[in-house]
């Protein structure tokens, strides 16, 4: 009998996509939902080490942590090298609201030269350069489900869904990447 | 696809990301327990229900999550504008309702078909 319960990856096994757009399982990541004032954002980025993006659809990143703008007041902290953010964010002397999200999201990763398209093929989010240069960022819709799209290169994006929907997002991802790749 | 222009996100996004929200600038009566049941009435349940032009609260459900008002005319579906929720309502000068006569209706399309 096992002494302990195994957490198991939400797309562990999963494996989809074309030649002209990989769709793969991010690796696993710590995530934090970060509401706070304006009055709180430098207290906020001095304790995390970023700068809270004040633009819409912009974020920050460094050595691996990001912090994406999805409100006025609500930002996504995503750290993939696992560090704990909710304790990081509790050591600013100001007013907020950090939940951790950790393990509700998991995130698709899509590179390739089509990447964009088969993201378009269930989103309709524009994803030209013009308007969604790398480093932008929004939550909107994919197929039936809620994501937040993250640019990270000019060929890469990292697509960021809840855990339950993460088989569907997967899926529909594989899906539109097949058909970007005809 | 409508396309709604979000204060918030500051570009125009998809309608599916929307989320309607009812009438906007519909004031709470600061005596709320001293009301009449009849003035209660008139602030909850009554709506004007115009043909043309009207203001409505949205929300951007799926996107930035914030409650916006905009100005859309109920007939042709047109957004005229979009503001910030707490701003007053904007002039609109130039701006006249649709009429029955702008937009294509069943009647003047099919009303003959057979």
């Amino acid at each position: 009998m096992a002494e302990q319960a195994l957490r198991k990856a939400p797309l562990g096994g999963f494996h989809g996509g074309s030649a002209a757009a990989h769709v793969t399982a991010a690796g696993p990541a710590t995530r934090l939902s970060l509401r706070a004032g304006a009055d709180a954002v430098s207290a906020l980025s001095k304790a995390l080490g970023l700068d809270l993006p004040q633009k819409p659809k912009t974020s920050a990143s460094a050595n691996g942590r990001h912090a994406l703008w999805l409100g006025p007041d609500e930002w996504l902290l995503i750290d993939e090298n696992e560090a704990d953010l909710a304790a990081l964010a509790a050591k600013a002397d100001a007013l907020h609201s950090a939940v951790d999200v950790s393990h509700r999201n998991t995130a698709v990763l899509v590179a390739g030269a089509r990447a964009a398209e088969a993201i378009a093929s269930a989103s309709p989010h524009d994803l030209s350069p013009k308007v969604f240069p790398v480093g932008a960022c929004a939550r909107t819709v994919f197929g039936k489900i809620e994501v937040v799209i993250f640019r990270t290169g000019e060929q890469e994006y990292r697509v960021e869904c809840w855990r339950s929907f993460a088989p569907y997002a997967f899926a529909l991802l594989a899906e539109g990447a097949e058909d970007a790749g005809l | 696809m409508l396309l709604i222009y979000c204060p918030y996100c500051e570009e125009e996004r998809s309608e599916l990301e929307f989320r309607h929200g009812g009438d906007a600038h519909i004031a709470r009566p600061t005596n709320i327990a001293d009301i009449t049941d009849e003035e209660f009435e008139a602030f909850f349940f009554l709506r004007d229900n115009p043909k043309g032009l009207i203001f409505e609260r949205w929300r951007h459900v799926h996107g930035c999550g914030r409650f916006f008002n905009a100005a859309r005319d109920t007939v042709s579906d047109k957004f005229f504008a979009s503001y910030k929720a707490g701003e007053p309502k904007p002039d609109l000068p130039g701006i006249s309702p649709a009429t029955e006569k702008t937009v294509e209706t069943y009647e003047a399309t099919e009303g003959t078909a057979k």
